[in-house]
């Protein structure tokens, strides 16, 4: 064992973090949880970490519970509890000492500016979520058509994503991807 | 009281009469909460919505908008600040926990048990297969979220948004720096330079 003591106190410590730095939510954390979770702790392997996230599609309620998949691989049920409660406490409290002190002071124009400033950050965050996630999935061309395919239908119809999450799955299971 | 009294005429009106209902108990916040959850695929805020405003009118649709835009400007996952601040709306702490525990308890049992299936049987190569496709899929509809979010700046030609964007894309995705690091630079910049446009559009 070298420096790193607890995998619990890791985890806590990188997901208590990431909560406040999360700015545009979850999705926009992705870059940030890859290059923690596989450049400095190897805790998953890169094809891993797109499995994970396919998982979290795959499953109802918020995006947030890719972090539960994480500490689930780290360490167990605790570690999938620990990493839960560490991206959402902080933040959510965060949001309830803010939401009390707006309600009572009428500076009713910092957020409307701050969130003007905030909105080209977080579309930045989240199209670089894109590109690794696209970096790590996407090994194979015909595996990029699908990426490709999938972006243009949610793009242009109001099909439910779940039916293109599961015809990405057959055509996988079929052996199309590779 | 006649049931059919019009609510402007009398002081304490029914509470099914006024514009927002009574005020939910703890059980009924984790239960309306665990069903937005469950219900929502790749998202839970069209079905909180749904759930808040039109089904249990617990909000209006004015101040649900108005309660997300100051979940969405403050870090972490939106939904999750969003569950808190409104169960704490009603019952205090111990109601935004409720609607927290409904929001994250049940899918998190769920992805657990798919975590430990992943972990067991996730070397068999049938289920390699299907998730490599079905991640594939999945980053898709990220890009297409992206694209739907970047479409209104490229519309109104917000050339200063789309340099600080872009920034921020290349220091995070391309460079890996990380990221406390990069907002710590990027917020303050970004407020300043739309505070000093807003100045001089107001001028």
């Amino acid at each position: 064992m070298n420096s790193d003591t607890n995998p619990l106190l890791a985890l806590a410590y990188t997901f208590a973090l990431m909560s406040l730095f999360a700015v545009g939510g979850a999705s926009a954390a992705i870059p940030e949880m890859h290059r923690v979770a596989v450049d400095v702790q190897h805790w998953l392997t890169d094809k891993q970490f797109a499995d994970v996230y396919a998982i979290s599609q795959l499953s109802p309620g918020p995006n947030v519970l890719i972090v539960t998949l994480i500490g689930y691989s780290v360490a167990g049920v605790a570690g999938a509890l620990v990493a839960t409660l560490s991206m959402c406490v902080p933040t959510a409290v965060l949001a309830l000492v803010v939401s009390r002190f707006l309600a009572r002071s009428s500076h009713a124009r910092w957020p409307a500016l701050i969130q003007a400033a905030l909105v080209p950050l977080s579309i930045g965050l989240m199209g670089a979520s894109g590109f690794i996630l696209v970096r790590t999935a996407d090994r194979t061309l015909a595996a990029a058509l699908v990426t490709a395919g999938a972006a243009v239908l949610a793009s242009v119809t109001r099909l439910n994503p779940l039916w293109m999450l599961l015809a990405g799955g057959c055509l996988g299971f079929a052996g199309l991807i590779g | 009281m006649l049931p059919d009294s019009p609510p402007a005429a009398v002081p304490v009106a029914d509470p099914k009469t006024t514009e927002t209902s009574s005020p939910p108990s703890l059980i009924a916040l984790f239960v309306a909460f665990a069903k937005m959850s469950l219900a929502g695929f790749g998202g839970v805020l069209v079905w909180a919505r749904r759930g808040i405003v039109d089904e249990h009118k617990w909000m209006t649709a004015d101040e649900f908008n108005e309660t997300f835009a100051l979940c969405h400007f403050l870090p972490g996952p939106n939904i999750v600040n969003l569950t808190f601040v409104f169960g704490s709306r009603f019952r205090g702490i111990a109601g935004g926990i409720a609607a927290f525990a409904g929001l994250v308890g049940p899918p998190v049992v769920i992805v657990t048990v798919l975590a430990a299936l992943y972990q067991r049987y996730g070397e068999i190569d049938a289920l390699r297969r299907i998730l490599a496709g079905v991640s594939c899929a999945a980053v898709g509809l990220l890009i297409a979220v992206v694209f739907k979010m970047l479409w209104p700046l490229i519309k109104r030609r917000d050339v200063v948004g789309l340099v600080v964007l872009a920034a921020v894309f290349v220091a995070i995705g391309l460079l890996r720096l990380p990221l406390p690091q990069v907002l710590l630079v990027a917020i303050p910049i970004s407020i300043a330079i739309t505070y000093a446009m807003r100045r001089k559009g107001a001028a």
